[in-house]
């Protein structure tokens, strides 16, 4: 993937796919307060056994039937490690899942962080019946927008509408623009 | 568009949203399905939709659903987008945005077909 929101909107398929009916995400990037860009993904799916969480950085392992190998965690996981950061997985069958990454803020070799607001709106888009937590930490500064607190505003407008989603896109980018304070964190 | 920053805001995108829908009620029903699988993430699905989404709000049409379809089996073809319109399922692939923009303008709102990109037709 060429940018992280793209790994991040790959790991929030997966809970999708776990069958979560509530996905909260967690997106921390500090630069001031220290050197670090991190995300964590908690999902209420099916989960994983033991064995399933220790084969999973296994590049062979995956459910699906239509592909015979499952790369996104792995090579993510080798990304995190080479920018001095690492990876967090846990899981319990019939609880749920959390997934988190880490890398220096700073290193050279860390992928960019890209479009968020894109990978956020697609939740919006088209996993509108799931509650879905978007939680953006800049340094001291924070954001949390929810689709329950949304969907009270649209009420009987879905908020997949066209019309809700581009101005959905807008509230994001202006709410972003403000935690970033004018300073560039990529 | 004007600044939309808090959720006051985005009520009074409500109301506008909900008038354009009275408005325009009547329209032929179509469904979207778009893959969002790993292949399709990578191959640009994400910007894809986004320009589905931008040219249904140009073109203020309404009377669409967009789902996920699923990997669909057919990585090669990633992005595969899907319009469900007139009794037929119409598969696409290896769509780009520009491409996007042209299936809804034509297929999605007006029921014109652009063959040379599909890659499967069935009744529904
Ligand atoms: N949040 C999750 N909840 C339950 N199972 C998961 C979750 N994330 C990943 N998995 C399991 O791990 C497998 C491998 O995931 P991944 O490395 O992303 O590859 P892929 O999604 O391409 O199969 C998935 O097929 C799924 O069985």
């Amino acid at each position: 993937m060429k940018e992280l929101s793209l790994n991040i909107l790959d790991i929030l398929e997966n809970s999708v796919h776990a069958g979560a009916t509530r996905i909260h995400l967690t997106l921390q990037e500090y630069l001031e307060t220290k050197d670090f860009l991190g995300f964590r993904i908690e999902d209420n799916g099916i989960g994983m056994d033991q064995a399933m969480v220790d084969s999973l950085f296994d590049p062979f392992t995956t459910t699906s039937t239509t592909k015979t190998v499952g790369l996104g965690l792995p090579l993510l996981k080798q990304e995190a490690e080479m920018c001095h950061g690492g990876c967090e997985l846990e899981s319990q069958p019939g609880v749920g899942t959390k997934v988190s990454f880490w890398f220096q803020h700073t290193h050279i070799d860390r992928p960019p962080l890209g479009d968020i607001v894109s990978t956020v709106l697609m939740m919006y888009a088209i996993h509108s019946d799931i509650e879905f937590i978007f939680t953006h930490e800049v340094d001291n500064n924070s954001f949390e927008i929810s689709t329950s607190e949304l969907k009270e505003v649209f009420q009987d407008v879905p908020i997949n509408n066209p019309k809700i989603l581009q101005g959905l896109e807008t509230f994001l980018l202006e709410n972003k623009n403000q935690l970033y304070g004018g300073k560039h964190y990529g | 568009m004007a600044k939309i920053n808090s959720l006051d805001e985005l009520r009074k995108l409500r109301d506008q949203a909900k008038e354009s829908m009275t408005a325009r009620s009547g329209e032929a029903k179509v469904r979207i399905r778009a893959s969002m699988g790993t292949v399709g993430i990578a191959g640009g699905a994400r910007e894809v939709l986004k320009a589905i989404i931008d040219e249904l709000e140009k073109r203020n049409f309404h009377e669409v659903e967009i789902i996920e379809g699923g990997s669909m089996g057919l990585d090669k073809e990633e992005p595969v987008i899907v319009v469900e319109r007139d009794g037929f399922q119409t598969t696409y692939g290896k769509v780009q945005p520009e491409m996007a923009r042209q299936i809804v303008a034509q297929h999605v709102i007006n029921g014109q077909i652009i063959s040379e990109w599909v890659i499967a037709r069935n009744k529904q």
